[in-house]
C-alpha cells in the first residue's frame, strides 16, 4: 500500500520547461495517476487555483510545520545574485528572497528534488559569466555545495534528488515520485551526482537509431545531415547519463532523432562546454571526447578500421538528408 | 486609497507581482513587477552566433521555439540563407504546433479554473463550470492533458522533444521527414482536430473559423445547448460577467505577422489603432525608467539596447523594461495577430469593445480552429524526398533581426556579430510589450492600463476580476525578462 506523499513544487530561476515537459507525461490522466499513487499536490505554481495570499499561506504552513511536507519540488536555478542578496528573485507577493523560502523548507521537507538541471547543478542559467550568481540546491556545476550545503539531508535521510536534463523528462520526474510514494528510493538509487540510477544508469548513446553510422564513422557534416553527429557536430551521446533513446520523448523523439545533437543536458556543467554546442573539438583530427569507458587507442584503431569498412550505402546517406542508397534487397533469403 | 500587493500571481508561466492602488470599490492605478532577473542578454554576448540555438529557446519552457525561431530568423538573416519549401513547411509546423498548444493550455489550464471559485456559487452556470474547470480536479484538465501530449507528440517527429528543441535551424529544419511519418503527424492533427471539434467547439473547425462578426458569434453560441461545449460554456459565463468590459487597454495592437509563406507571412505583419498601419521596426525603443535597469538616458533601439542589472534604482519597480513603438505602449497576442491580419470577427471585436477579457480569449480560440486546418494543409504538402535545409557560413560581422510571433504576441531577437562572435543580443519578448512598468513619462504599460478601474469587491485580497484581466493576456514572465 502507497504512502500518501504530498508535494510542493516552486519555481525560481528557470525557464518553467521543466513543467512543461512533466505535463507532456505519458499518462491517460496525469493527475489522476498521480492521486491514485498517493501524491497529492499541496501546490504547483502553474496548475494550481490558490494565488496571492492564498498560496502564500500554503507556503507559510508547510515551512512552519502546521503542514506535513513530504516533497519539495524546486524548478529553476537558485539565483543568489545580486551580492548575496536574493534580489534577483524575490518571490512575489512575499517581500523575500525566494532561496530564503526555499531553505526553510528544504528545512522541513521529508524529501528534497530537483526538478532538472537548473534547480540540480544551476544549469543554463548559469552560463556565461552567471550574472545571477545561480546554483544548484546542493550543487554548484560538479561541486557539491550550492544552496543548501553539501552536508544537507532532507528529513527522510536522502541528499537533494537530481532529476537531471533540460528540460528534464516527465517520465524521469513521474517515477521518482512514485518511487517516493512507495518508499522504494534510497541513497544507493542516487549516482555519485544525485541522479536517480533508473535513467542515469544508461547512456543517450544506448538505443540511438543512428547507430549504424556511429559504427562505421560515418559522420554528418551540417544540420539535416543523417550520420553519426559525434565527429564534427558536439554529439556527447556516447558520454551523457540518460535513457533518451530509450525512453524517448513526446511519442517518438529524442534529440538524435531530432537531427541535433546530444549536449549532454543531464550533466553538471553541460552550459559551459568550452566549445560551440554543435562543434566536435578535436587535436589532429580526433575528438577530444571520447565515448565513455573506451581507452583512446582502441577508438583510434576502430574508427580507422571501421572508416575503411563503411558501406557505400552508410558512406552516401550520412550525408544526405534522406536515404539515397536504399539497402539490398538480397533475393537469396535471409539467413 | 488602500494599497494590495497581489503574488505569487499563479498559473500564469513564471513569477508576476501585481501591485494595486484601491479606492471607491476598484483599482485606481497598478503596478506590475517582473519579480525575477537571469541575465540571458549578458550571458549570450560573447558566445559562437549558433550557440544562440540552444541558449534563446531555454529562455522560455513555453515559447521556446519561437525564441528558436527568431534566432533562426536572425541568423538567416546574417548568412544570407533561403530556406527550402519543406524547411518552411517543418518550421512554420513546428511553431504552429507549439502555440496552438500553448492556446489550449491557457485556456483549459491557466484561465478557466477561476470560474470554479468559491466566489461564483450560486451563477446559473458555477456547478457545470465547476465541474469542468476545478483546477487540477475537473474533468477539462483530465481531458486536456492528455490530448494537449498527444498533440505536442507532433513535437517528438519533428523536432525530437519539446521544449528545447534545436531542430530550428538558420535554412531551415535539420529533422528530415519521411514518408511515414508525414501520416503518422497527419493523424495526430486529425485526433487533435477531433477533440476540437467534439469538446471545445462542438463544431466544425471550418464554421468556427467562418464566424465573421459579433452577431454571427452570439447567433451560433445562442444555437448551442447550454454547456454543449467548452467554449459555448465560456462564452455563456462571460456573458453574464460582462467580460466585455473588463481590462481594456490602449487598443493599439502590434504583430510582427506569423507563419512565412511566399515573400510574405500568412498573418501578416502590421499595427491596428482603429486603422491598419504599416509596422514600423526602427520606430522600436525600450525605455528603462523604471526598470532596475542601469542605461542611457534616452530610450534606445534595441539593436543598440543595454541590459546591465543595477539593484540601486529608487525609481524602478520592475525587472522588464518598457517597449515602445513611436513612444507609445502597444498590446500583443492574439488579438493583435488576428486584428492586425484582418480577421472580421476580430476587427468586429476590436471596433466594438477593444481589447478585453473575452475578446483576448476568443481571439486566441479562433486561432486554433484557424491553424489547424492549416497545418493538416502544411503536412500534407512535405516532400520527403527534397531538401529541409540549406546552407552556409556565418559572416565574422553582422547586424540582424529575428522577428517571430510566439502564442502570446511578438517576440523579436536582435544580433550584432562582431569577430565571429555575439557582441550583442537584445531580446524583447511580448510579455515584455503587454507588461511593461511606466515609461519616463509615466505612461503606464498595456496591462497597468488594462487594470485600472477593475471592480473589487470587499474583503477579496486577491480580486477575481483582477485576476481575470491579467491571465486574459496570457503572460509568460520567464520570457518577459529573461
Amino acid at each position: 500500500m502507497a504512502n500518501e506523499l504530498n508535494v510542493l513544487w516552486l519555481q525560481s530561476g528557470g525557464c518553467g520547461g521543466c513543467t512543461m515537459s512533466w505535463l507532456c507525461a505519458d499518462s491517460r490522466n496525469l493527475f489522476e495517476s498521480l492521486r491514485a499513487a498517493g501524491i497529492e499536490l499541496l501546490w504547483h505554481p502553474a496548475l494550481s487555483e490558490q494565488t496571492g495570499a492564498e498560496a502564500l499561506e500554503i507556503l507559510r504552513r508547510c515551512a512552519g510545520g502546521e503542514t506535513r511536507l513530504d516533497v519539495l519540488c524546486v524548478e529553476g536555478s537558485l539565483l543568489r545574485g545580486p551580492n548575496g542578496s536574493g534580489r534577483f528573485h524575490m518571490l512575489s507577493g512575499s517581500g523575500e528572497p525566494m532561496i530564503h523560502w526555499v531553505k526553510r523548507l528544504a528545512a522541513v521537507a521529508r524529501h528534497t528534488v530537483a526538478v532538472g538541471t537548473c534547480a540540480a547543478y544551476g544549469g543554463i542559467t548559469a552560463a556565461g559569466d552567471n550574472p545571477s550568481d545561480a546554483c544548484g540546491l546542493q550543487y554548484e556545476g560538479e561541486l557539491q555545495g550550492g544552496l543548501l550545503g553539501a552536508g544537507y539531508r532532507a528529513g527522510a535521510g536522502l541528499p537533494v534528488i537530481n532529476v537531471a536534463g533540460c528540460p528534464t523528462h516527465p517520465g524521469w520526474v513521474v517515477d521518482t515520485l512514485m518511487t517516493l510514494a512507495l518508499g522504494d528510493l534510497a541513497e544507493k538509487d542516487l549516482d555519485s551526482l544525485g541522479r536517480p540510477r533508473f535513467y542515469a544508469d544508461h547512456l543517450v548513446h544506448h538505443g540511438c537509431p543512428r547507430n549504424e553510422y556511429y559504427e562505421f564513422k560515418a559522420s554528418a557534416h551540417k544540420p539535416s545531415d543523417l550520420g553519426c553527429m559525434m565527429e564534427n557536430l558536439g554529439c556527447k551521446g556516447t558520454q551523457a547519463h540518460a535513457d533518451c533513446n530509450t525512453r524517448l520523448w513526446n511519442g517518438s523523439g529524442s534529440c538524435l532523432r531530432g537531427g541535433y545533437p546530444c549536449i549532454s543536458c543531464t550533466e553538471p556543467g553541460f552550459e559551459e562546454p568550452g566549445h560551440p554546442f554543435a562543434m566536435t573539438p578535436k587535436v589532429a583530427g580526433i575528438p577530444i571526447a571520447l565515448p565513455t569507458d573506451m581507452p583512446k587507442a582502441w577508438f583510434v584503431a576502430l574508427a580507422a578500421l571501421s572508416k575503411s569498412a563503411t558501406p557505400r550505402r552508410v558512406r552516401e546517406n550520412a550525408i544526405a538528408d534522406h536515404p539515397v542508397v536504399k539497402p539490398a534487397v538480397r533475393r537469396t533469403g535471409l539467413k | 486609497m488602500t494599497r494590495l500587493v497581489v503574488g505569487p500571481f499563479n498559473r500564469v508561466e513564471g513569477d508576476l507581482e501585481v501591485t494595486l492602488d484601491i479606492a471607491g470599490g476598484a483599482v485606481r492605478s497598478a503596478r506590475v513587477n517582473s519579480p525575477m532577473y537571469r541575465g540571458f542578454e549578458q550571458i549570450l554576448q560573447g558566445k559562437h552566433p549558433l550557440d544562440a540555438l540552444v541558449l534563446a529557446p531555454r529562455i522560455c519552457g513555453i515559447c521556446s521555439v519561437s525564441q528558436s525561431s527568431a534566432a533562426a530568423y536572425a541568423l538567416e538573416q546574417a548568412m544570407g540563407l533561403d530556406v527550402p519549401e519543406n524547411g518552411r513547411l517543418a518550421r512554420n509546423l513546428i511553431l504552429a504546433n507549439e502555440n496552438v498548444a500553448d492556446h489550449f493550455t491557457h485556456f483549459y489550464l491557466f484561465f478557466m479554473p477561476d470560474f470554479a471559485r468559491e466566489g461564483y456559487r450560486g451563477r446559473a452556470w458555477f456547478e457545470g463550470a465547476a465541474g469542468r474547470f476545478k483546477a487540477v480536479s475537473g474533468s477539462a484538465a483530465a481531458d486536456a492533458v492528455p490530448v494537449r501530449g498527444r498533440f505536442l507528440e507532433i513535437m517528438g517527429t519533428l523536432a525530437g522533444k519539446w521544449p528545447h528543441t534545436q531542430t530550428i535551424q538558420p535554412g531551415g529544419s535539420s529533422r528530415p521527414v519521411e514518408a511515414s511519418e508525414k501520416i503518422h503527424v497527419y493523424a495526430v492533427l486529425k485526433e487533435f482536430r477531433s477533440f476540437l471539434e467534439h469538446t471545445l467547439f462542438g463544431d466544425r473547425l471550418e464554421t468556427v473559423a467562418g464566424l465573421d462578426s459579433i452577431d454571427a458569434l452570439e447567433l451560433w453560441a445562442a444555437a448551442r445547448p447550454a454547456n454543449g461545449s467548452d467554449f459555448a460554456l465560456f462564452l455563456r459565463i462571460a456573458n453574464d460577467l460582462k467580460l466585455e468590459k473588463l481590462g481594456r487597454a490602449y487598443d493599439r495592437f502590434l504583430s510582427y505577422g506569423a507563419y512565412p509563406q511566399g515573400n510574405g507571412r500568412w498573418f501578416r505583419a502590421g499595427v491596428w489603432d482603429g486603422k491598419s498601419r504599416e509596422l514600423r521596426l526602427d520606430a522600436i525603443t525600450e525605455d528603462l525608467a523604471s526598470s532596475w535597469l542601469a542605461g542611457p538616458e534616452a530610450p534606445r533601439h534595441p539593436a543598440q539596447g543595454i541590459t546591465l542589472p543595477t539593484e540601486d534604482k529608487p525609481a524602478a519597480y520592475s525587472w522588464c523594461k518598457a517597449p515602445r513603438l513611436a513612444g507609445r505602449p502597444m498590446e500583443t497576442g492574439a488579438l493583435a495577430r488576428q486584428v492586425v491580419s484582418g480577421h472580421p470577427l476580430v476587427r468586429d471585436l476590436v471596433k466594438r469593445g477593444g481589447g478585453n477579457v473575452k475578446s483576448r480569449v476568443v481571439a486566441r480560440l479562433l486561432e486554433i480552429a484557424l491553424v489547424v486546418p492549416a497545418m493538416e494543409q502544411w503536412v500534407r504538402a512535405l516532400k520527403p524526398d527534397q531538401p529541409f535545409c540549406s546552407h552556409g557560413e556565418l559572416p565574422e560581422e553582422a547586424q540582424c533581426a529575428g522577428l517571430a510571433e510566439s502564442a502570446r504576441g511578438s517576440l523579436g531577437h536582435w544580433v550584432e556579430i562582431a569577430n565571429g562572435r555575439i557582441h550583442n543580443y537584445q531580446i524583447v519578448s511580448p510579455t515584455t510589450w503587454n507588461f511593461s512598468p511606466r515609461d519616463r513619462e509615466g505612461t503606464p504599460g498595456p496591462l497597468e492600463q488594462a487594470l485600472e478601474g477593475t471592480p473589487v469587491n470587499a474583503g477579496e485580497t486577491t480580486p477575481l476580476a483582477v485576476q481575470h484581466v491579467v491571465r486574459s493576456f496570457d503572460p509568460c514572465m520567464v520570457c518577459t525578462v529573461h
